[in-house]
């Protein structure tokens, strides 16, 4: 069991953490120099938990948020995700993980244009190779949730912003991932469309739905369970928002 | 991804920029038009000048006699004797059990001479022949008779005029069937009786075979100096076009057994009618191929156009591509609609350019009927497609090995 990510092996039969960091960093080079985006980031995200992650413009949220998603590979550390060594897998695979257990949403929506909203949120499951009448009826299903069923045929340029992003988050959850990642889903969002956003959230994440996003805004902080704060590519805080005594997992991954 | 859902994200694809798609199918409608069309035009050329060449007779092979000095085959310096085709060698080869593929042989003397009529005079070519020579020639009489074998065991002084010399010797509407008309040569003179007049015929050499009187072998004698019964040229007429080259063998083997010498030491020089249709059959297909060539190019032009497109296409949509890896697209998928999108491009260029080709094909061009073949349109078409392919596979690949996060942060 050597693949399973530390804080998971202590011998019980817990299912693996959902995202388990140790020592990650992530260095671009500019020329001459280099910026160590991430300095060397360990952390630890069981299933079920409701996440912010905070910190100044430029600290590496995004960064952290691009790794995590297996959108860009660190530059050294390891990851799991679920359980796997993503360092293991080919593009294909990646592809396949980033398809089957991640639903990301991006600040700027990230429709796909002169497409509907149905056709965007069955995309993904086009790539998973669903059936054309499952993939209708799930996406139909997804586009409730967000309520937004009368909107269905809509174009993204059809929209306004706070419905483009609740069709982008129905897109993101389609495929029943383990993980729904979220960079600043908010941050183009008035407070009544985010409000929107986070009460469809919350409700995934009631439903044992593994929620991530990164904010700027304590009152968004404030509606998760746990906020990491981060400040030039390190994790400078980590504390649960929720009453209750912190997680033991967390020491193990400090 | 199943073929028709690539078909109508790149349908989607192509219709959002719907003046550059459809330029760029114009371009390689043009190449594939262009194609069809010029092959077509290379082609009717040829057909038009084969059946031009059939029209002149096929069957024949002419024999021509270049004398102890002619440079024929036989360089080996050999030849230490004149060879002759003499009348005892026409008989053989008029004789079906010594050469069963000849229909005829007719012996040719010809020369210029001066024909006068009345107060007119012109100068004209006598051909001294049988009465083969006019069938093997193509010549038909259109007015009066042929000159007949009888003609030829008596020796009559009759002669058979082209159509150029009739309107030279006599008015305009004037019948000449019967009435006299004389030819010198040098000192010798002699008295002709028209007695037909031949259609006009057509010519690929400058000479024009309309001006020609043609006479009895057997009268030449006391008209044509250098008669000897010493053939300059013998006309081998073949029983079908299939026989055109055993009949040749059974000619050469004949006058080279006379001649008491080889086929190959002959001083003879031989015009097969069928070679020659060959030699133009190459000619003209070496110009098809040229005018196809000339086409092609328009056609990887065509291609370069769609390559440039797709490369324009794929920057633009750099997010996009982003977004689908995002969210799971593996790079086959991303490769294969980028690549659809091309084949589509290069796919309706080639279905408009065979309408094109086909519909510009049913017009005279230079003065030539196209004449598109199924194998030039086809080949058009799936090159097309290949060219679709082949310039539509970089950009495509460039896309699909686009890396998620570079493309999400392009702007
Ligand atoms: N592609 C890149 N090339 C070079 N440097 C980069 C690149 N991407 C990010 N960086 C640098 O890495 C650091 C962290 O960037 P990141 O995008 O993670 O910040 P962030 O915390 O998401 O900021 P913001 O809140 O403004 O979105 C920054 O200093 C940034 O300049
Ligand atoms: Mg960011």
């Amino acid at each position: 069991m050597s693949y399973l990510a530390p804080g998971s092996s202590s011998g019980d039969r817990k299912p693996p953490p959902v995202i388990a960091l140790r020592n990650i960093t992530r260095t671009y080079k500019m020329g001459d120099s280099e910026v160590h985006a991430l300095a060397g980031v360990s952390l630890v995200i069981e299933r079920g938990e409701f996440v912010a992650i905070m910190g100044a413009s430029g600290s590496g949220k995004s960064t952290m948020m691009n790794i995590i998603g297996c959108l860009d590979v660190p530059s050294s550390g390891r990851y799991w995700l679920d359980g796997v060594d993503v360092r293991g897998l080919d593009e294909t695979r990646l592809a396949r993980v980033r398809n089957r257990k991640i639903g990301f949403v991006f600040q700027s929506f990230n429709l796909i244009p002169r497409t509907s909203a149905l056709a965007n949120i069955e995309l993904p499951m086009l790539y998973a190779g669903v059936h054309a009448k499952e993939r209708r009826a799930r996406a139909l299903a997804a586009l409730d949730l967000v309520g937004l069923s009368s909107r269905a045929g809509h174009m993204p340029s059809e929209m306004s912003g706070g419905q483009q992003q609740r069709v982008a988050v129905a897109r993101a959850l389609v495929t029943n991932p383990a993980l729904i990642l979220a960079d600043e889903p908010t941050g183009n969002l008035d407070t009544h469309a985010s409000d929107e956003v986070m009460n469809v959230f919350e409700s995934l994440n009631r439903a044992g739905r593994t929620v991530v996003l990164i904010t700027h805004e304590p009152d968004i902080a404030e509606r998760t369970k746990r906020t990491v704060r981060l400040r030039d590519g390190l994790i400078i805080s980590d504390e649960n928002t929720t009453r209750g005594p912190r997680r033991a997992e967390m020491g193990a991954a400090r | 991804m199943t073929i028709l859902l690539y078909m109508t994200t790149a349908l989607r694809g192509l219709s959002a920029n719907k003046l550059r798609s459809a330029l760029t199918v114009l371009g390689m409608l043009i190449g594939v038009g262009a194609v069809i069309l010029l092959v077509a035009v290379g082609n009717g050329s040829s057909i038009a000048v084969q059946s031009k060449i059939k029209a002149l007779g096929t069957n024949t092979i002419t024999i021509t006699n270049r004398g102890r000095f002619g440079r024929g085959p036989a360089t080996t310096g050999t030849q230490t004797q004149a060879a002759t085709i003499t009348a005892a060698d026409v008989k053989a080869m008029s004789d079906p059990n010594q050469a069963p593929d000849i229909l005829s042989v007719s012996p040719v003397l010809s020369a210029s001479v001066t024909a006068s009529y009345q107060d007119a005079s012109t100068t004209v070519t006598v051909t001294a022949t049988s009465p083969t020579y006019l069938p093997a020639e193509d010549y038909t009489v259109e007015a009066g008779r042929s000159i007949t074998s009888s003609d030829v065991a008596s020796s009559a002084q009759v002669a058979v005029i082209g159509q150029t010399l009739l309107s030279n010797l006599y008015p305009a509407g004037a019948n000449p069937i019967g009435t006299d008309i004389f030819m010198t040569e040098g000192k010798n003179e002699a008295q002709f009786q028209v007695v037909g007049v031949l259609a006009s015929k057509g010519s690929t050499s400058g000479v024009d075979p309309n001006n020609i009187a043609i006479i009895p072998y057997t009268t030449a004698e006391g008209l044509l100096t250098g008669y000897t019964n010493n053939f300059k040229q013998i006309i081998v007429e073949a029983k079908n076009s299939t026989d055109v080259n055993a009949a040749e063998a059974e000619a050469s083997d004949i006058l080279a057994s006379a001649n008491q010498t080889t086929v190959a030491n002959l001083p003879f020089f031989v015009i097969n009618e069928q070679s020659l249709l060959s030699t133009s059959a190459s000619t003209t297909s070496t110009f098809t191929v040229l005018l196809g060539a000339v086409a092609a190019i328009s056609l990887l032009v065509g291609g370069i156009g769609i390559m440039n497109i797709m490369l324009v296409t794929v920057t633009e949509r750099t997010r996009e591509i982003g977004i689908r890896k995002a969210i799971g697209a593996p790079r086959g998928a991303i490769l294969g609609q980028f690549l659809t999108e091309a084949v589509l491009l290069s796919l309706f260029g080639g279905l408009a350019g065979v309408a094109v080709g086909l519909i510009g094909s049913r017009f005279k061009i230079v003065g030539v009927k196209p004449v598109a073949t199924p194998t030039s349109v086809v080949e058009a078409f799936v090159v097309a497609v290949a060219v679709g392919v082949f310039f539509g596979f970089y950009p495509a690949n460039r896309a699909a090995s686009l890396r998620p996060v570079d493309a999400l942060r392009y702007e």
